[in-house]
């Protein structure tokens, strides 16, 4: 039988194991914040009108990045006990969208097509399944992905400033799938769903760069077809 | 077949909405030049085999799935929710009742009751899966549960009731057999709570029983060593259980100090007069531990406020019975208490007094 005191001296110490494990699992998550501000920095660079041509290169450059996240991700997913990443994933959702977002840009830009859920995996080092360990949860990847319309939509504004009139139209044909994409999911009253929400500002953007060009006829036939 | 259907219908609402956004911001746009852009868009929509529309429909599986199951839990978290407050008013009756061991009894075999039910079936919806992803949607019922096993276990053997001794309750062992069939049968259990909730309402008799606990079923740990037979039938065990984390029983814990609060006032106008003191030591016990905690949850440090509170009302009766008691003959002391705890007593109980009475 345990005593009165026992139950709460196991608490407190349940509790000192929680808050040390708590404090471990955030400093590992300032690294990989660190991580995902280098890339986003590097990535930047394909909104200054120079930079245009160079997007493989940009590219390359970023995706060398990912390394360090993935060492990082290595040992985040050491500290976290088996069948308890839901009670920790609070302190790594924020970055890990973030990661999402950038890996799926870097992937658009070289080969103009959506990242699967499969190679966000693949850059970070981390599994697919929740069976498997430590995964990349449904909700964030959708959440990096809506992350990543408005980073396009930005773009497309960008690449007519730096003279890249058929970039734009592309750019709103794919984020108008998404968007129909995105439209078939049955979205809780969450914060996916709101950030779902801000989605239609980005395809409006788009389709009004595109309207822009269409108009002053600086679009030719076979930049629409492509 | 359903699946098709609701993807058509998605698509339609889809087609729609679409149209209202146009209108809404292409306004301004006309002419032949926008009318063939708008044709394009639809065609990517209607176009079913892009690689981005099917990963999309995957997604619609995966997040219906996961959503599914997270109403589920939260349906049972509900009932819980509400058998254990009608198991703790069952237990407010025991102090300064005649019939003690029959009120009992009568809370043991509910509790018995609700856990080869409603925590049987949370088991099994947590089989299999991380049960921190569905803590936010089972934790008011199980505190609910823990405040109320408490309260029973005070009653029985004046003690707090750890963690250890509340958990092999809530763990079933299974036949690997069972876990396919339960798997699958997961949308008639939807309905099977449906029913039983209309019937919790009405009345909790016998027959009712019957129908929701699947008794012959499981085999409660606890009873194990009892029934060595039925598991011997099946082939392979396996233990599926409900994880009591260790914070959600501390929050129970502390929901418990106030039906102490309650009963400790209730009794001395029962004409207890000895009880104020033996629940303030109690409480004092408890408040003492959680305010020494380093690091405690935002909830519990909420719920360490109350905790002073009540036990400052008990104290107070336990000072005034101290003074007054020397002038006042002992039955006329019970009016003394005008029962701050009986005017705070929610609709719910009037509406489970019917049930029980």
């Amino acid at each position: 039988m345990t005593s009165t005191a026992d139950i709460f001296n196991h608490f407190q110490d349940y509790l000192n194991a929680d808050h040390e494990l708590r404090e471990d699992i955030r400093s590992v998550v300032r690294d990989l914040e660190q991580t995902a501000r280098e890339i986003q920095t590097a990535l930047q660079a394909i909104h200054q009108p120079s930079q245009c041509a160079n997007f493989i290169v940009l590219c390359e450059n970023a995706k060398s990045m990912f390394g360090k996240a993935e060492e990082q991700y290595a040992l985040l997913a050491g500290k976290i006990p088996e069948n308890q990443y839901y009670r920790f994933n609070d302190h790594w959702k924020f970055v890990t969208q973030r990661f999402v977002y950038l890996s799926a840009l870097v992937v658009y830009l070289k080969e103009e097509r959506l990242i699967s859920r499969e190679e966000v995996t693949k850059f970070l080092g981390v599994q697919v399944k929740r069976e498997d360990g430590f995964h990349l949860d449904l909700d964030d990847y959708l959440m990096g992905i809506l992350n990543l319309t408005n980073e396009l939509s930005r773009l497309a504004m960008n690449a007519v400033t730096a003279g890249d009139y058929s970039r734009p139209l592309r750019i709103s044909q794919f984020i108008g799938e998404l968007d129909s994409g995105f439209r078939l999911l049955n979205l809780k009253n969450d914060a996916l769903r709101k950030r779902f929400d801000g989605l239609k500002y980005d395809v409006k953007k788009c389709e009004e760069v595109v309207y822009d060009l269409t108009i002053r006829g600086l679009v030719n036939k076979e930049g629409k077809v492509e | 077949m359903a699946f098709n259907q609701r993807n058509a219908s998605n698509r339609q609402r889809f087609k729609k909405n679409r149209d209202d956004i146009d209108h809404n911001h292409g306004g301004r746009d006309s002419g032949e030049k926008r009318k063939r852009q708008k044709n394009e868009v639809k065609f990517t929509i209607a176009d079913d085999s892009s690689p981005i529309m099917k990963t999309f429909q995957l997604f619609q599986e995966e997040l219906d799935n996961r959503n599914d199951r997270y109403e589920r839990i939260v349906k049972l978290s509900r009932d819980i929710t509400i058998e254990s407050k009608r198991l703790i008013f069952l237990l407010q009756r025991v102090a300064g009742s005649d019939d003690r061991e029959t009120l009992l009894s009568e809370a043991a075999f509910k509790l018995k009751e609700l856990n080869a039910s409603k925590f049987f079936e949370l088991a099994q919806e947590l089989d299999g899966q991380d049960p921190f992803q569905f803590v936010r949607a089972f934790s008011p019922g199980l505190q609910e549960y823990i405040e109320g096993v408490t309260f029973y276990h005070y009653l029985t053997m004046e003690k707090l009731i750890g963690i250890d001794k509340i958990q092999p309750d809530l763990t079933f062992t299974i036949t690997v057999a069972q876990a396919l069939e339960s798997s699958s049968l997961n949308i008639q259990n939807t309905q099977i709570i449906d029913l039983t909730t209309k019937d919790q309402q009405k009345a909790l008799s016998e027959e009712n029983l019957a129908p929701k606990a699947p008794e012959e079923k499981f085999v409660s740990s606890s009873t194990k060593a009892s029934a060595p037979e039925e598991l011997a039938s099946g082939n392979e065990t396996r233990k599926i259980s409900v994880p009591i984390p260790p914070t959600e029983y501390m929050l129970g814990v502390a929901d418990f100090t106030g039906e102490l609060m309650r009963m400790a006032i209730n009794s001395v106008g029962a004409g207890d007069l000895e009880k104020p003191s033996v629940v303030a030591n109690m409480m004092r016990v408890i408040h003492d531990a959680f305010t020494t905690f380093a690091n405690p949850p935002r909830e519990l440090r909420q719920k360490t406020r109350v905790l002073r509170q009540s036990l400052q009302k008990v104290e107070t009766a336990c000072y005034t019975l101290k003074v007054r008691g020397s002038e006042i003959p002992n039955h006329m002391l019970a009016d003394v208490f005008t029962l701050p705890s009986a005017v705070a007593v929610d609709n719910f109980n009037e509406e489970s007094e019917e049930v029980y009475d």
